[in-house]
């Protein structure tokens, strides 16, 4: 195995109008530093697809006009409120929305880690979720004697997943700790980057208790540091949400006028 | 006594847990996280509670799925959902009033809902807004059915409905509320004018049991401080920490 080691504005290049772009949530390692380059770069009819929920990386590439449709459990920026421009978007008819479930989700992307074709999944049946769903399909346990309904997922892949993480080593694998539904989003696409706080010049192979949480570097197509690459969103223990940013924010992409003010301060290299 | 509604909360909530061996709190759910804690430290300290949002008390290691499949599996006693709207059967809205898909007011998405609400056994569903527009007649949207038919696979639901008026239980046989308890200084008339759905009630229901100094303490202290680590707005506003 080797690193290959690029730039965010290089990953960001890889991804090509209309892709369905993998995203994380809050807690598995945001790259902000990427979405505010994808900005930047003007992409255009994103699909995102959350696992299995978004926060600020949704809602900022929906309000700068890069999202086409987002298939997700939630979007939302958690303590600090409701996601500004999702709601503003949805509420206007801006932005076709997949709404579905977070096991859902999670099963979408597991039948592709397995290379089938759908996952069954318990709950759903008689939520209103189902019938804006022609995607999902309701059939009898064929396994059961009793009248059993249940629910298919079909597989998912997206064609791009960008995670941002604390580590890589000097052969391009990356340490994810316990959150392994990383792994999950990255096993199920069909490209992967990652951005990480540093490149550090040991094999994680070498030290059991890291290689648990290590992402093997055969599934991620090149590696950029990001220095602070999550902010203002916190990484793991290595670093907290920034709150006053996160309050500005929510107050001023109330307004379509406020989230452009707050677009082109913060995009400034 | 001097104490806030989110501390009675906390605390009325809490007496509903103490049975629990183990307990899983949500996004956005600081005060189940607090009756949580609580009830851990008076009744049972070998209770297992897993909260999502938290470093130090999230304790699984396979991803986030992980949560869906223990629960699916039977491995979860107790978890909390909120509503944008929740309707006299139970059915709660997590999605946005008005006609979807371009509501009129839309909110952040179902989360776990569709599947948590129909495999953790007890279900407690919360809502800080108890108003006619929050307690309606029927959900515009049913991100999950408080019941399901007999032939859906169903080993848990709704037991219980906490809002910052009173205490609903459910009534799994009649699928409907039931008034428990009306939190000091509301009245069973107060009730009736905010709540836009039929509910059960004794003529003079009970009233919520207030927080007992030990309760304020262990909550203002220890407590505070678990809290603080996931909701530190929250904490910052209650407990001033």
């Amino acid at each position: 195995m080797s690193l290959t080691q690029c730039t965010i504005t290089e990953i960001a290049a890889e991804v090509a109008n209309g892709s369905l772009l993998g995203v994380p949530a809050d807690y598995s390692g945001v790259p902000m530093a990427f979405t505010r380059e994808l900005i930047r770069q003007g992409k255009q009819d994103l699909d995102l697809f959350c696992l299995p929920q978004s926060t600020l990386q949704a809602d900022m590439l929906i309000g700068a006009g890069c999202v086409r449709s987002v298939e997700t459990a939630a979007i939302t920026l958690g303590e600090y409120g409701l996601a500004p421009c999702f709601t503003r978007f949805v509420q206007e008819g801006q932005l076709q929305i997949k709404d579905s479930t977070c096991p859902a989700l999670h099963a979408a992307l597991q039948a592709t880690e397995r290379a089938v074709p759908f996952s069954p999944l318990r709950g759903l049946i008689g939520s209103d979720l189902v019938k804006h769903r022609s995607d999902w399909q309701i059939i009898s346990n064929p396994f059961s004697d009793d009248e059993d309904p249940i629910i298919l997922i079909p597989a998912v892949s997206p064609d791009v997943s960008v995670i941002h993480a604390q580590k890589a080593d000097r052969n391009g694998n990356v340490w994810i700790g316990r959150r392994k539904e990383v792994a999950t989003l990255i096993h199920a696409s069909k490209k992967n980057f990652m951005t990480v706080e540093e490149i550090v010049d040991v094999d994680f192979y070498d030290n059991e208790v890291l290689a648990a949480g290590v992402l093997p570097g055969f599934y991620i197509d090149a590696i950029a540091i990001a220095e602070n690459g999550a902010w203002p969103l916190a990484l793991g223990n290595r670093y907290a949400t920034d709150e006053t940013h996160m309050k500005d924010y929510a107050l001023r992409a109330k307004t379509e006028e406020g989230f452009q003010a707050y677009l082109s301060e913060n995009l400034k290299v | 006594m001097d104490y806030k509604l989110e501390e009675l909360l906390i605390c009325c909530l809490s007496s509903k847990l103490h049975s629990m061996r183990h307990i899983a709190i949500g996004a956005a759910s600081p005060i189940p996280a607090g009756a949580a804690f609580m009830a851990r430290e008076q009744a049972n300290k070998s209770m297992h509670i897993t909260l999502l949002a938290s470093q130090k008390h999230n304790h699984f290691t396979d991803g986030s799925r992980e949560l869906f499949d223990a629960a699916a599996q039977g491995r979860i006693d107790a978890f909390f959902l909120g509503g944008v709207q929740i309707d006299g059967k139970a059915n709660i809205n997590l999605i946005g009033t008005g006609e979807y898909p371009n509501t009129e007011r839309r909110f952040p998405g179902s989360f776990g809902s569709a599947l948590m609400y129909y495999v953790v056994p007890s279900v407690f569903l919360f809502r800080l807004q108890h108003n006619r527009r929050s307690m309606v007649e029927t959900v515009d949207f049913i991100s999950a059915p408080g019941f399901s038919p007999p032939e859906v696979y169903r080993p848990g639901g709704p037991v219980a409905l906490i809002t910052n008026k009173c205490l609903f239980s459910v009534d799994k046989e009649r699928q409907r509320f039931r008034l428990e308890s009306l939190h000091p200084g509301v009245t069973l008339e107060e009730i009736k004018d905010l709540t836009g759905f039929d509910f059960d009630h004794d003529r003079a229901p009970d009233i919520t049991q207030e927080p007992t100094q030990e309760q304020l303490q262990l909550l203002r202290g220890i407590i505070a401080l678990e809290i603080a680590e996931s909701y530190p707005l929250f904490a910052k506003q209650t407990f001033d920490i």
